[in-house]
């Protein structure tokens, strides 16, 4: 018993079908909870007012737009060690799931920015990293698209992700040097003391917890339809060659 | 691997080898700068360090889908692949022989085109130096993005959007030492920076490249 036997296609599919409907039941559970409750439960910032309610999207688009990223390079990283196929295909499928999440995060802040700061968009360090981790993102499906061989497209995209990951971070800190920032630092944090009151913190968490949640789901489903779209190419393939 | 080193340069600089069309590119952007954005001078002194820079980045390029791309159609790389010297090796010579054939003239042309933009006098050295110090690494991680492109149809497009997220962090560094010296400040730490980000890229893209083009001449 092992994590290594999900790495078997038909044991994966089967498995994740199982889980699957409880993972969106509890995605749509958290989300629609944690929004209603953020939305309409929680009294307004005695300064930003009802503007604040954006963040219960902001926070966890930017927090799983990130984690998509992680997710991807420890997907690519199992793929050039173990040659696992539904690795190397769980990383395809959890790239436009990260990039949508990016848009969402530079959208919500925008709409955001525009009464708060008075504007849509300014340079400021994590905007603008935000904006290069798309621009990663649209390489790197770009470059799954491209290629033919689904063996040679894995290969390449794993190790554009393991080099992407390292400039990404570069940027992240030479943009530090680059401008100084508008955006406010980090509020919540795991093992600092929170300055968030319980009031918001609670309808967060719970939004946290669907868009992981809805990350999963969404994953686990692509990554399904990825295997049955290389099966059926090789269905096709083979009655080709008997006819 | 001097060889493969003179090899390429000959093949540059020879006929059809496209020597100098990232200068003759570089010559040409800055020249239609001051026709987009206007004619004073201190605008252009504003701007001139970072309009230099960007255009060195896209003269480079311009240059990378022709790095690899002629040895990849007749059957180099793989002459090359079976040789006895490693494939990251033939990946650094590459990139150097790209750096001396287009790199190294954008940087000796950089200070002629510095005075058309009006570039205050303290500012030539710094951006000559952060030139020399950024323009490596441009051609270190074009390789990568050119093995990882060699074997599309149309890479071309492609390879822009997958190498220039990677430049952005020696643009940042390699413009900012270039601004601050054109504006009398010091600029030690952000060449500092820029000579880290060459001498990380050049130690260690190399094996991302060579990797990747072992899997595109499977």
């Amino acid at each position: 018993m092992s994590l290594w036997k999900y790495s078997n296609p038909s044991k994966f599919l089967t498995t994740s079908e199982r889980i699957l409907p409880w993972v969106w039941t509890l995605a749509a559970i958290c989300l629609i909870g944690g929004l209603v409750w953020g939305f309409f439960f929680t009294p307004d910032d005695y300064r930003m007012g009802s503007t604040v309610k954006i963040f219960y999207l902001h926070v966890p688009a930017a927090l799983m737009a990130i984690n998509a990223w992680l997710m991807m390079l420890i997907a690519s990283l199992i793929w050039l060690i173990r040659r696992h196929h539904v690795s190397a295909l769980a990383a395809r499928a959890a790239a436009p799931v990260g990039a949508a999440m990016t848009v969402i995060a530079l959208v919500t802040g925008a709409i955001w920015g525009q009464p708060m700061w008075g504007t849509w968009w300014v340079w400021d360090p994590r905007l603008t990293s935000f904006l290069i981790l798309f621009l990663f993102y649209l390489g790197y499906i770009a470059l799954w698209s491209a290629i033919e061989d689904p063996d040679t497209a894995a290969d390449l995209t794993s190790i554009t992700c393991l080099v992407g990951s390292v400039f990404a971070l570069l940027s992240r800190y030479a943009v530090n040097f680059w401008n100084q920032g508008l955006h406010q630092g980090a509020s919540m944090s795991l093992d600092k003391e929170q300055n968030v009151a319980n009031v918001f913190w609670f309808p967060a968490v719970t939004c946290i917890a669907g868009f992981v949640l809805l990350f999963v789901a969404l994953v686990l489903y692509r990554t399904g339809t990825e295997i049955r779209a290389r099966r059926m190419r090789a269905l096709l393939a083979r009655e080709r060659a008997v006819a | 691997m001097i060889a493969l080193f003179l090899r390429d340069l000959k093949l540059a600089i020879r006929a059809g080898g496209g020597f100098g069309l990232g200068l003759a590119f570089f010559l040409i952007v800055t020249v239609l700068v001051p026709f987009s954005i206007g004619p004073q001078t201190d605008l252009l002194t504003r701007i001139a360090p970072g309009v230099l820079w960007l255009g060195a980045l896209l003269a480079c390029l311009l240059s990378l889908d022709r790095l690899l791309a002629l040895d990849w159609e007749d059957g180099t790389l793989d002459l090359l692949a079976t040789a006895p010297i490693p494939l990251e090796a033939v990946v650094t010579v590459k990139a150097l022989s790209h750096w001396v054939v287009t790199g190294l003239p954008l940087v000796l042309a950089a200070p002629v085109l510095g005075v058309m933009l009006n570039l205050p006098l303290e500012g030539f050295v710094p951006l000559v130096l952060s030139l020399l110090l950024g323009t490596p690494a441009l051609s270190v991680i074009g390789t990568f993005g050119a093995a990882l492109t060699v074997g599309l149809k149309r890479g071309g497009l492609l390879l822009s959007l997958l190498v220039l997220p990677l430049y952005v962090p020696t643009l940042i560094f390699g413009a900012e030492a270039a601004r601050r010296g054109a504006q009398g400040l010091e600029a030690g730490t952000p060449l500092l920076l820029v000579a880290g980000i060459t001498a990380f890229a050049a130690g260690l893209l190399p094996l991302a490249s060579a990797a990747v083009l072992r899997v595109n001449l499977r």
